[in-house]
């Protein structure tokens, strides 16, 4: 196997980029819009390639709390669902950020809340940036905008929550999840040996080899004092994070009037809503937040500089416009523009928007 | 003959496993945990199980069981050990993993992973012990509480008409096609201890046999929920306890 271009949905590109990247363990729970991912890795059987381990769980909880004790163990393991067991899943997510555990999530959002609708959301936002489950945390946040960043991700995410030992999570929506598009899959690499294993996590709950000290994962911690280190330590590595892996995409941002701030599918609706615009003279660019978390706050509140105003497209009711807002001190109007409930707006509501909120302002 | 005379090494016929920490437990005097942690302790010494264990603490009052059995360990949320389990062990399949758990992890908050990783068959250990109480929390009804015993959140006793009957889990097991070896056992008398003992360790030799799920229930004591003193609390399992929750093999294959 070698680096190959084929056509195939996001959620079947996500399969067989863990099965490349060297994933140790999958463990899933079907949901639609992202039954898909679990369906393509039994039907590629990778425990009989790369020894890859794939497991239906009895519920949401089940499998992320597997996805906590292969993390646990030290393997490179993921976990895939949609919004309502996303949520069920913030109990483990929160045990993983906790115990400085590093893991791949993958959400492809739908329409909430409750129960909602399977059409495609971003309305997982604030769930997903702002920590989601109890306690001071938060996860490093992709949000693809293409099936091939749904593949380049699976890697991106792993190795960042190598790196800093922390959850990561592909939040996705239902477009980039079900649409097919053409995509370079890597060449495949092998998964780590046992050996390299031990290396790389020290930490790791894997048997006590050669009568070492024994290992303990556990984000329980009664002494305050002690627990209160343990906050700060987990603080000074978001810190980190923000510094070295907040990602972001510009386009035309110098010499535009307003600017469009868009994340994962929707920002490319956006791109031709841009064009529409500009027959009309209005100038304007687009940022694209590619980390969620870190939010690219500094290189939005420097693309706004001289800008006359912000239009926000999400598939929400306003979710990421507060840290548009915050990024842009409020110092020119931020606007929000959004369908919900599964509803996918044309390119020409967005320019319409832009015009009424924005540009036509009085 | 002198004290120092009889106390020399040629002598010893029993000695504290080194598997087991040379600390204080924050276990109650009295509390049924320390033996059956003694016990899996020993039984991984015994085995030369040390380089390849890894141990799933519940929430309960257990919780710090990592703080005792010096093997890996990793703390699972509350009910989700054999989820956790599940995943150490297929991930490692050369080491050995086993859950330790109360009443309320496995048989309430926990019932779903229980029962789909027994069934599963999973090849793990699950150590079950139920002392009828949530100890940890303060004494609340538990899952296995009988029928007008009396907890923090049932003062007047257990009603069948208010909080239904009690679950007996292992009786759930056993017929699960995934289980290989299911056993009710107690610790308290000599004779229940050595019982334990042995239904730990072929527990432990059916999952590196792979054989599929076995688990070990510890029907225990918790006097300081129960509010009596470690003596009394003995006799109320033996004469109540035992009724509800009868000791022996449910399933051995």
């Amino acid at each position: 196997m070698k680096e190959e271009v084929r056509l195939m949905k996001g959620n079947e590109a996500i399969a067989h980029a863990a099965i490349r990247y060297g994933c140790d363990g999958y463990f899933g729970y079907p949901i639609t819009p992202q039954s898909e991912v679990l369906e393509t890795l039994e039907a590629l059987m990778p425990w009989e390639t790369t020894g890859m381990v794939v497991l239906q769980a009895e519920s949401e909880v089940a499998a992320i709390n597997m996805v906590y004790g292969g993390a646990a163990s030290g393997k490179a393991v993921m976990t895939s669902s949609s919004s309502p067991g996303i949520s069920l899943k913030q109990e483990g997510i929160s045990y993983m950020a906790g115990a400085s555990l590093p893991a791949l999530i993958l959400n492809v959002m739908r329409g909430g809340p409750g129960l909602g609708t399977i059409q495609p959301s971003q309305a997982d936002y604030f769930q997903a940036t702002k920590g989601g489950g109890h306690g001071d945390y938060h996860l490093i946040v992709l949000a693809p905008a293409t099936v091939q960043e749904m593949v380049d991700f699976v890697a991106l995410g792993f190795d960042l929550s190598f790196k800093y030992l922390t959850p990561a999570m592909i939040l996705a929506d239902g477009i980039v999840g079900q649409m097919m598009e053409k995509v370079v899959l890597p060449e495949p690499r092998p998964r780590r040996t046992e050996e390299e294993i031990r290396k790389q996590c020290p930490w790791a709950a894997d048997g006590r080899k050669g009568l070492r000290k024994r290992n303990v994962v556990t984000s329980l911690e009664l002494e305050s004092s002690r627990m209160e280190e343990i906050n700060h330590r987990l603080q000074a590595t978001y810190r980190q994070i923000q510094e070295n892996e907040t990602r972001w995409e510009e386009i035309d941002v110098e010499g535009a009037d307003y600017l469009i701030v868009a994340f994962g599918s929707i920002a490319r609706i956006c791109t031709k809503a841009k064009e529409i615009a500009e027959e009309k003279g209005i100038k304007v660019g687009i940022i694209r937040p590619i980390t969620l978390w870190p939010f690219p706050t500094e290189a939005i509140n420097r693309a706004a500089q001289g800008k006359k105003g912000i239009l926000c497209v999400e598939l929400n009711a306003g979710q990421m416009i507060e840290d548009v807002r915050l990024a842009v001190h409020d110092a020119i109007p931020v606007e929000h523009f959004g369908r919900l409930g599964g509803i996918i707006p044309s390119p020409q509501e967005v320019a319409d928007a832009l015009e009424v909120k924005l540009s036509n302002k009085k | 003959m002198e004290l120092q005379d009889i106390m020399r090494e040629e002598n010893k016929v029993y000695s504290k496993p080194v598997l087991l920490d040379e600390v204080h437990m924050h276990y109650c005097p009295g509390c049924s945990h320390g033996v059956v942690h003694k016990l899996v302790a020993e039984v991984l010494d015994e085995m030369g199980l040390a380089e390849k264990t890894v141990g799933v603490s519940p929430v309960g009052c257990a919780v710090f069981a990592y703080n005792y059995i010096d093997v890996d360990w990793v703390e699972a949320a509350h009910g989700r050990a054999p989820a956790v389990a599940t995943a150490i062990s297929r991930l490692w399949p050369d080491n050995v993993v086993f859950t330790y758990q109360g009443d309320g992890d496995m048989a309430a908050i926990g019932t779903a992973e229980t029962i789909h990783a027994a069934n599963r068959g999973e090849n793990i250990v699950m150590i079950f012990v139920n002392n009828a109480i949530y100890g940890m929390t303060g004494g609340q009804m538990a899952p296995t509480t009988l029928v007008g015993q009396k907890t923090a959140t049932t003062p007047y006793g257990r009603r069948i008409d208010l909080n239904g009957h009690p679950l007996e889990i292992t009786n759930l097991l056993a017929p699960l096609a995934g289980t290989c070896y299911v056993t009710r056992q107690a610790v308290h008398t000599p004779a229940a201890v050595r019982k334990t003992k042995a239904a730990i360790k072929k527990a432990f030799e059916n999952a590196l046999a792979k054989r599929g799920t076995s688990v070990v229930e510890v029907v225990s004591t918790c006097n300081s929920g129960w509010k009596m003193s470690p003596e009394a609390a003995n006799n109320w399992m033996t004469e109540h306890m035992f009724k509800e929750y009868p000791l022996g093999d449910l399933k051995n294959q």
